[in-house]
């Protein structure tokens, strides 16, 4: 090729390169501009987290103390005064409603893990809208069900609420469990003569003990913070009562009753009890996590 | 015996469907379509129409979700693309005890902490940008129909961000490196490859946390001024279907009353469970991945 | 992969069932004792104890808190009574549905409402008295400012919606209104607090009358809406500017500003024991029926608005251990009891309201038709208050 063919090329080459590296600058410059922009984002994200942790744990402590923990309410006006009853009632309530839940979504789960036709279908699709359920409906069914029929209103009717809040949470979690079960330990069983049951029983479930756990401890992290079914259910108390048949304090309910007082110290008894229930809502959370990612080395 | 259990759970839901439209019949009997289009809510003189608790439900997730999708977004796009891999886990772990606060602490706090700031900053900030009129007028008391979505965009952030996160962590390494090696930029990669790719599961995440968004209870009855009435602007005070609900059930003796209520309730029933089929399915069609059993 | 020793988990499964085994012994017994149509139970501890529920008034809450406390740590030990203050309209709701022992209601039950009973005839008893002060957030406006019900009517039907204006300035003529705008603070649950103000409105503006009348929920134009005496309370202290009426003893505790009403005879009367109490006066023959005590005239040292609460009570018991603490809880409570409610701004019932008090209780019977309040317990309890 002549020097004067090869010309046009190399100047149109380096316009290119010139264009390209514009271009290239611009994009670089755009493209880290986006790129803050998510960085940001999640720090934008985290500032609600930290400001509602750090108020509650700046206003709840302020209200802790022996006292608080270990005696009952008091008047307005009257100090001393403490949220035993709503604790042990927060106990009694969920303890119920995952007495219930638990052996209930366990055994779904199983029944969706080793089913798949259409009612397995069906029974997760219902599981699915059950956990989209706004817990105020929850509460309104607990009240038909168990409030007019036995003319109280109940901590338990407050459980029956509860439980079906918790219910979907164990059956998907569990379901999820049961299916991380290697297949092979189980066609092992069945090999060795096992029947079915026997090897749900002894073989699977314990493997999928961790996952099972996991699914209650979030189930129970969910349910215990829940206030709206309560409303009309156990409705609360100032006392401590330990029969289910009679309406029982729980945390979340004080917090709603006493947070929207205008009395400053009923406001503090809301904001200690908030802390309480978020320092315990978190500790199982972490807990579950925590457990997951065990199971995760454990397995590989 | 496992099917035995599965009768008795889609036995207990059937009858906590039928328990609530058996309920609510005689409310849409009496008013038809015009309980659903009907403007005043006035137990005195009998009428009864839920369209004010409807549009103050819609207003309130869409205030929610304009301010949860973008954040949520690039949090998510953050979290799976560009974080180094310690960092991700720890912010990421984060987001998600967001979603571990329980509904009644965010309640607590937005009326009594975020409530007077959004009185003395943000209100005013707002009225200056739309010049006091139209959304931006009115007084400024800080709870209302603003702060209840601002609440609720708190609320759902974590759902939008852990869903987003699976979904555009799940787009195949060899998308991403081949738009890599064809000299785009990573802010290119990312906005041109990576969610186009999620799209569907993305709009699967969107919609689940609007239909957390639409059945939220507590933290907005807390903070939305119980106003049975159109709110005009985004100070005023209002309410949304639930929120009537849990301030007006105890006491629902006159006639119709607690039908109404119990009718809200079934219109809000349907509403979120069509929102929240329609998020799994879109979730799912992304594939069994991370983000289907995060679902939890 | 390493295959464990799964067999040796049965332990979690024989301790699931030896659990659930102790779990449904445990409860059986408690199950047995208070399922079934008895609206009260027996504590687990105490084979005497008894616990009453209640629900309803918000306006009574301070009181009953108090006077529930007291009776149960000084009277009666073995009587625990809970109480939802869930506004009047759900008191009312609730004792029609026969979940609770007792509602409290600041508006009697009307024929209408009567008939919603499901468990028989109730009987209604007058509990207490007080007054509805009408509390203002404003800074540096001083205690006390002058108020006329037509003005009021005026600025809830949002007519008046700044502090600045001329009628509050021709009324409070040496005082500087600041340029805020006024928040309007209502009831969002059904309230016999609202019915007593919305009857003061009714009565003294025609306009309040046809607009929006006279209930325990009303239309109202204007304002934001408090989830009981509390929660209007509690939007007052967190909202500047605002304006709310809640019973008297809210505004003391809270330190709340409060408007002196112009009564009927042209004073300008701050809400107080003394006050209610000449109001009350004015007409102590109330009864279910005839309950109306606002805005009348004769006294110049009555506050116009203030009202009765009343209780609303099956006069047939099905349990007569249950009827009869609650008889005795409440003989003490209109007598002896009206001492704690003298305490928090409360007027101390009438002799006259106590003697209707203690005649309606009487008409109350156990299962077999008995009356359960015995002469024995009237000459305990019925001790005439002390001012």
């Amino acid at each position: 090729m002549s020097v004067l063919s090869l010309d046009p090329i190399l100047s149109r080459r380096a316009e290119v390169q010139r264009i390209a590296e514009g271009s290239l600058r611009r994009r670089q410059r755009r493209s880290r501009i986006a790129l803050a922009l998510c960085v940001a984002c999640i720090l934008v994200a985290l500032v609600p987290l930290v400001a509602v942790v750090a108020y509650t744990v700046e206003r709840g402590a302020q209200s802790w103390s022996v006292d608080f923990f270990a005696h009952l309410p008091t008047p307005a006006g009257i100090s001393g005064g403490g949220i035993w009853n709503s604790i042990v009632g927060s106990l009694i309530i969920d303890a119920i409603a995952a007495a219930a839940a638990v052996p209930l979504g366990f055994l779904i789960g199983l029944f969706l893990a080793q089913a798949d036709g259409r009612i397995a279908g069906g029974i997760r699709f219902a599981a699915d809208v059950l956990s989209g359920v706004p817990s105020i409906t929850v509460g309104i069914f607990a009240y038909g069900v168990l409030v007019t029929t036995l003319h109280h209103f109940s901590a338990i009717a407050g459980s029956f609420g509860i439980g079906l809040i918790m219910l979907p949470v164990i059956i998907r979690s569990s379901e999820t469990a049961i299916r991380t079960v290697p297949v092979d330990l189980s066609e092992a069983a069945l090999s060795l003569g096992a029947k079915n049951a026997t090897i749900a029983r002894r073989v699977v479930l314990p493997a999928a003990l961790p996952g099972l756990v996991t699914g209650m401890l979030l189930a129970v992290a969910r349910g215990a913070g829940e206030s709206a079914p309560l409303l009309f259910t156990a409705i609360g108390s100032q006392y401590l009562t330990l029969s289910p048949f009679q309406p029982m304090a729980a945390m979340p309910l004080t917090i709603y009753l006493d947070g929207i007082q205008a009395f400053s110290d009923l406001q503090r008894v809301a904001w200690g009890t908030g802390l309480l229930l978020v320092v315990i809502v978190l500790l199982l959370s972490i807990t579950s996590r925590l457990v997951t990612s065990r199971l995760g080395r454990t397995r590989r | 015996m496992l099917a035995g259990a599965g009768l008795v759970f889609v036995a207990l839901l059937v009858g906590f469907v039928v328990d609530l439209v058996v309920q609510a019949r005689p409310a849409f009997a009496h008013f038809g379509v015009g309980f659903i289009t009907g403007t005043q809510w006035n137990p005195v003189t009998g009428h009864y129409g839920a369209l004010p608790f409807i549009v103050g439900t819609l207003e309130t997730t869409l205030i929610a979700m304009v301010l949860a999708i973008p954040i949520g977004l690039g949090a998510a796009l953050a979290l799976s693309h560009l974080l180094p891999p310690r960092t991700r886990v720890v912010l990421g772990g984060a987001v998600e005890l967001l979603a571990a606060i329980p509904s009644v602490v965010y309640g607590l706090w937005g009326l009594l902490v975020l409530a007077p700031f959004t009185r003395s900053v943000i209100e005013p900030a707002v009225a200056f940008v739309f010049g006091h009129a139209g959304p931006g007028s009115g007084a400024e008391i800080g709870i209302g129909l603003l702060l209840a979505g601002l609440i609720l965009a708190i609320m759902v952030l974590p759902t939008m961000v852990a869903i987003s996160r699976d979904v555009l962590a799940a787009v195949p390494a060899d998308q991403v490196e081949g738009a890599l090696a064809l000299g785009a930029t990573r802010g290119q990669v990312l906005w041109r490859v990576v969610v186009p790719h999620a799209r569907a599961g993305l709009l699967g995440a969107v919609t689940l946390a609007t239909g957390r968004a639409l059945g939220e209870t507590i933290a907005v009855t807390m903070v939305i001024g119980n106003t049975p009435a159109f709110a005009h602007s985004l100070f005023d005070t209002g309410a949304t279907m639930s929120s009537i609900i849990a301030n007006q059930f105890t006491e629902a003796t006159e006639p119709f009353h607690l039908a109404s209520l119990i009718a809200i309730a079934v219109l809000l029933l349907v509403v979120t469970a069509l929102v929240n089929v329609a998020a799994r399915l879109l979730v799912r069609s992304v594939g069994r991945s991370r983000a289907a059993i995060a679902l939890a | 992969m390493r295959h464990r020793n799964v067999y040796g988990r049965a332990w979690v499964w024989r301790a699931l069932g030896a659990g659930a085994v102790v779990a449904a012994v445990g409860l059986t017994p408690v199950a047995s004792s208070g399922a079934g149509a008895s609206v009260t139970s027996r504590a687990v501890s105490d084979s005497s104890a008894l616990t009453l529920n209640g629900a309803g008034s918000t306006f009574d809450q301070p009181f009953f808190t108090l006077g529930f406390y007291e009776y149960h740590q000084k009277i009666d030990p073995s009587v625990t009574v809970n109480y939802a203050s869930i506004g009047s309209g759900g008191g009312q709701g609730q004792i029609e549905a026969n979940t609770v022992n007792f509602g409290a209601t600041d508006v009697p039950m009307f024929s209408s409402d009567l008939a919603k009973a499901t468990a028989g005839t109730i009987v209604q008893v007058p509990i207490d008295l007080g007054g509805e002060a009408i509390s203002y957030n404003v800074k540096g406006l001083p205690q006390g400012l002058h108020l006329t019900g037509p003005v009021l009517a005026e600025i809830y039907l949002g007519q008046i919606a700044n502090w600045d204006n001329s009628a509050l300035k021709k009324l409070n003529p040496k005082v500087n209104f600041p340029n805020e705008s006024i928040t309007v603070v209502h009831r969002a649950d059904g309230s016999g607090t609202s019915y007593a103000f919305t009857n003061y409105l009714a009565d003294i503006s025609s306009t309040w009358q046809s607009k929006v009348g006279v209930g325990k929920t009303v239309a109202w134009p204007v304002g934001v809406g408090g989830q009981g005496n509390e929660g209007v309370a509690g939007l007052v202290a967190d909202t500047p500017g605002s304006i709310g009426y809640v019973e008297l003893d809210y505004a003391l505790k809270n330190h709340f500003t409060y408007f002196a009403m112009r009564n009927p005879m042209g004073a300008f009367v701050l809400p107080s024991k003394a006050s209610v109490a000449a109001d009350a006066a004015l007409h102590p023959g109330v009864s279910p029926t005839n309950f109306k005590i606002d805005n009348l005239g004769h006294s110049k040292a009555a506050y116009p608005i203030c009202t009765y609460s009343w209780l609303a009570i099956y006069q047939k018991q099905t349990n007569a251990s249950a009827g009869t603490a609650m008889v005795d809880l409440f003989e003490w409570m209109t007598h002896g009891g009206q001492k704690y409610a003298g305490e928090l701004d409360y007027v101390p019932l009438p002799s006259v309201v106590q003697a209707t008090a203690e005649q309606a209780l009487s008409t109350i019977v156990g299962p077999s038709g008995q009356k359960l309040l015995t002469k024995a317990a009237i000459a305990k309890y019925g001790v005439p208050s002390g001012k």
